[in-house]
């Protein structure tokens, strides 16, 4: 018997309030507004005051308006049909196809106890030097992109998504513009990755608040095919827009905030999103993506801060490349060693010529004398740059390592450069 | 006490409120009832007949009006043989078993026994009757890996009592009745193998506690010698991400010279604690030759399980570690992180409404970090052993700034401080312990002169560096260069450890010693060189050889051989 209610008390910002009893925490409700139906939460229950948060938003809301409580959480639809297809942030069709009612599972479910994960082991290729070679991705690794707006953060998404080896990707778009959501639409398309792609997008223009449960479909979704033997790769963009959500919400509770209004949870929300990345012995894995902007590009701002301590690592996207000082993938120790034997080294000794490359580069700007060794760094730098960092490089792994000895021999002597004899005699190019 | 019950009136995330008739107990375990699960409760605040709760687990799907059963017992602890090498969620719920059982995913409302109660333990008695015991006494010990586990008089009995009877030399299971004592008043009680201790509750069955003295070596170049942590002290990490914290805690866990290790992993990854749990069963303790899972305890309660169940794993960590204490031996607790157990109970009292201090963190804060680092300490037990526990917690500043309210309650009770520097850890300087920042109030293995010496040089050489970035290398005088020479192969020669390589990972108290003792002359040494560049050159040969001696194995021909390379190089 499914409970309704037809008198709402009060709508405070996103959040109604209706007196009913039997009603399960986080529970489903249905509120029928000038016909139309909207989705909504229970995220407080206080005797017989049942508060909702209103994931169409309050907008348009009458107090006479019908509330049904579904009897269950919120559930989302897990097929095979669903590759392909585009979802809202309430798991209904964006696309014109038919809802998925089919096998529907709960979203948000428990956490993979830790004594059933591995030790991550293989690598994910990209064919982005600055990825592959400096901070390779590790199926199963939680990984943000640290931004800022203005930077093509869903480009890189977007690359990384076409040329992953995985199966299955899933994009989770919270807050995102409708230009990028066609973007990557139409940019998996014309790579043919459309077929093996679900999309839950939520836009800039839809409600706030319905952006706050893109991520758990998205993630439950991917599990569920992870158990089924899948490697899956979750795209999130943009948490930031997530927190923000949050944020909002618990403001409107009245929770008392603790750092620049965002909830004291915030940490633990994030990484019950975060820790969903798992490699399931004997199936299929998570690995996931997500884009952090940085308000005002401060790495101490709440979000960035918090996502920081959780993830396995980050990569700095500025000025249109992936930075190599700041970003770390943490699990690349776990598995550059198998790849091949100069992949360690190149990774250690470019990176450490291109650190010389900075500061003689800003004594030059600085006026200082340069000097031969000045000069040849110069050049390197400029090399790296454009063949290495540039995030239009497209190459494998192999051929990315052979381009790096091929810099460095054209701009320096063996002897200049800190690697071990036998690398040098192996892999140094041949003139 | 048993068959109380209440009904939750309010829900909101993990915080329950319950009705309740009768009496309760502050901090007393209830369990909501469900259908069929029971999800464990934790009493945090009593108001009139309304009961505040805290959920142990996730709270979806449960009702206003759904019943809570109390239990008549604070959150406890099973204290026995068998707690060696496992792996506990933060209510000592054995995960290895819940994976078994319930495959890749935590069940909701599921409680298993910390150890198993079939297991049969060589029980060796050290009480004959008619012996005078109190609690803590022991009565007798089992085998436990490498250790001998003592059967304890249970901690709770008050005053003093006599052994009426004890069990024979033989092989019992840990419930089985292996004494009788009996208190002055007449009153006779059972004893067996294990006992329940409420995790929030001090264990203080010693004599005494002694201020802490004798170093604790932890093998890291930089702690031992410079800020060296003390067996019974405590210490804190404070460091932003990436600076290397966790790290730092597993070469602590895998090397340091104490008999158990306790690893707290608190809100934290998950995939950290893999490595732990996947890694030491494999790796040899080179004290017993023994797999280090053998000496250690993990109570893993990671970021993305129940929030509630993550402040609770801090003191379940704690009390087994105090337990161990109680035996004679010296354990090592490492928090990993305060943090997000301090954030924990930010969730829980913004869900009490309680007022807000700083940051939103509850106005008891200090006093709840104080307290945890207080059951820290070298004590002298009943027997006259000592024993020890000492504790080291990591701590996640926000934004890496220490001036926030956690690192700043910890820094006001810990012995020693090991600030991690972002600075240092993004020039890949391991460990990224901050060398200008950190103290430590304990002493160190190494004479004070030769310390003082190297602190000196070390703050003169960054005057040096700084001074540097404005006037250029030029600005400076020979001298002024040469000390910051000085302070920088002190750096990349001791400071710096590899925590990769096998050898360097490690460095025993005798070979710091010898070590920093031809360190600390060479940097007391005047040297004649001409100019700038000769001083460079000579001071990056040495550090190449001293950074290829620290690969050397201790005492070995290759170490020798490059130390009579390094003694030719000195003589120059």
């Amino acid at each position: 018997m499914r409970k309704v209610c037809t008198r709402i008390l009060s709508i405070v910002g996103n959040v109604v309030m209706v007196r009913a009893e039997g009603v399960s925490y986080e529970e489903l409700a249905e509120i029928t507004s000038a016909g139309e139906k909207s989705l909504a939460q229970v995220i407080r229950l206080d005797a017989d005051m049942v508060y909702l948060q209103a994931f169409a938003g309050s907008r348009g809301i009458s107090t006479g308006d019908e509330v049904k409580f579904l009897g269950h959480p919120m559930r989302v639809g897990f097929s095979e049909s669903m590759l392909g297809r585009i979802f809202n942030g309430s798991g209904m069709p964006r696309d014109n196809g038919p809802a998925i009612t089919e096998n529907l599972i709960e979203i948000g479910g428990p956490a993979v106890n830790p004594a059933k994960r591995i030790i991550p082991s293989k690598m994910i290729r990209t064919n982005i030097p600055m990825i592959d070679v400096f901070n390779s991705l590790v199926e199963s690794q939680k990984l943000p992109i640290f931004s800022v707006s203005g930077e093509p953060y869903n480009e890189l998404l977007a690359r990384i998504a076409l040329q992953a080896e995985v199966d299955i990707i899933v994009l989770g778009g919270i807050g995102i513009k409708y230009d990028q959501y066609l973007y990557f639409k139409e940019t998996l398309e014309e790579g043919g990755a459309l077929a093996r792609s679900i999309f839950f997008v939520h836009t800039a223009s839809d409600p706030v608040v319905e952006g706050l449960m893109v991520p758990d479909l998205a993630l439950a979704v991917a599990e569920k095919f992870g158990l089924q033997g899948k490697r899956v790769l979750v795209l999130l963009t943009d948490m930031t827009n997530f927190s923000d959500a949050l944020k909002e919400i618990s403001i409107t509770m009245e929770q008392v905030p603790s750092n620049r209004g965002y909830p004291g949870d915030l940490y633990s929300q994030l990484a019950a999103r975060y820790e969903k990345a798992v490699d399931f012995e004997g199936a299929g894995s998570v690995t996931t993506l997500a884009v952090t902007t940085m308000p005002g590009d401060d790495v101490t701002h709440p979000v960035p801060d918090n996502t920081g301590y959780i993830t396995e690592g980050q990569f700095y996207l500025r000025n249109g490349r992936v930075e190599p000082f700041g970003s770390l993938s943490r699990l690349k120790q776990l598995v550059n060693k198998k790849t091949r034997a100069d992949h360690r080294p190149i990774m250690d000794g470019m990176i450490q010529l291109y650190a010389q490359y900075v500061e003689t580069e800003e004594k030059r700007s600085m006026g200082f004398r340069m000097s031969e060794w000045d000069n040849k760094l110069l050049r390197y730098g400029k090399l790296f740059e454009s063949e290495m960092m540039d995030l239009s490089v497209n190459i494998p792994l192999e051929k990315a390592l052979d381009r790096g000895w091929q810099i460095m021999a054209e701009c320096f002597k063996p002897n200049e450069t800190s690697f071990r004899t036998d690398l040098v005699e192996k892999f140094w190019p041949k003139t | 006490m048993s068959n109380r019950t209440g009904k939750i009136i309010s829900i909101t995330g993990n915080m329950i409120a319950v009705k309740f008739t009768g009496d309760i107990i502050q901090n007393e375990v209830g369990y909501v009832i469900d259908g069929k699960r029971r999800l464990k409760s934790e009493v945090i605040k009593i108001r009139y007949d309304v009961a505040f709760m805290q959920v142990f687990e996730y709270t979806k799907g449960i009702k206003v009006g759904d019943t809570v059963e109390f239990s008549g017992q604070m959150l406890s602890v099973w204290l026995g043989p068998g707690l060696l090498a496992q792996i506990y969620d933060g209510l000592q719920n054995p995960l290895p078993q819940l994976a078994e059982e319930f495959g890749f995913f935590l069940p909701v409302g599921e409680e298993r026994d910390a150890f198993s109660l079939k297991v049969k333990w060589d029980f060796t008695p050290l009480a004959k009757k008619g012996d005078k015991v109190t609690a803590g006494s022991f009565l007798g010990w089992v085998p436990e890996g490498i250790f001998e586990h003592k059967i304890m008089v249970p901690f709770n009995v008050r005053g003093d009592w006599t052994v009426e009877d004890i069990a024979k030399k033989g092989k019992y299971a840990p419930d089985r009745v292996i004494a009788k004592i009996q208190s002055d008043k007449g009153k006779t009680i059972d004893v067996n193998m294990y006992f329940e201790w409420p995790v929030k509750i001090p264990i203080t069955a010693y004599r005494q506690k002694l201020p802490p003295k004798e170093p604790l070596v932890t093998k890291i170049r930089i702690l031992d010698t410079l800020f060296p942590i003390a067996k019974g002290g405590t210490y804190c990490i404070p460091g932003p991400f990436g600076a290397g914290k966790t790290v730092l805690q597993q070469i602590t866990s895998r090397h340091a010279e104490t008999d158990i290790v306790i690893i707290a992993a608190c809100g934290e990854r998950a995939g950290e604690v893999v490595e732990t749990l996947r890694e030491f069963p494999h790796i040899e303790d080179p004290r017993t030759g023994k797999p280090l899972m053998e000496r250690t305890i993990i109570i893993c309660n990671t970021s993305s399980m129940p929030v509630a169940a993550r402040e609770s794993s801090v003191y379940t960590g704690t009390t087994i570690a105090e337990y161990y204490r109680q035996m004679g031996l010296n354990v090592l607790l490492l928090a990993d992180s305060t943090s997000r157990w301090a954030q924990a109970m930010r969730e829980i009292s913004g869900r009490l409404e309680e007022i807000p201090g700083e940051e939103a963190y509850p106005a008891y804060l200090e006093s709840r970090i104080a307290n945890f680092y207080e059951r820290a300490g070298l004590v002298e037990l009943h027997s006259g052993d000592q024993a020890s526990l000492t504790i080291g917690g990591t701590v996640s500043p926000a934004g890496g700034n220490f001036e926030e309210p956690v690192t700043q309650g910890t820094l006001k009770v810990v012995g020693a401080f090991h600030g991690l520097s972002r600075d240092r850890a993004n020039a890949r300087r391991f460990p990224s312990v901050s060398p200008l920042e950190s103290w430590s109030k304990y002493r160190s293995f190494i004479e004070k002169g030769l310390v003082d010496t190297a602190k000196e040089i070390l703050f003169k050489g960054d005057e040096v560096s700084q001074m540097m970035k404005v006037v250029g290398e030029e600005g400076v005088s020979l001298g002024d260069f040469v000390i910051y020479l000085k302070a920088d192969f002190l750096d990349a020669v001791y400071l710096q450890q590899n925590g990769f390589d096998p050898v360097d990972a490690a460095t025993t108290a005798d070979r710091q010693k010898y070590l920093f003792t031809k360190i600390v002359d060479i940097l007391k040494k005047g040297f004649p060189f001409r100019d700038k560049e000769e001083a460079r050159d000579y001071f990056y040969n040495l550090r190449h050889s001293f950074i290829d001696w620290n690969y050397k194995e201790w005492r070995s021909k290759e170490f020798k051989k490059q130390e009579d390379k390094i003694d030719v190089l000195l003589k120059r």
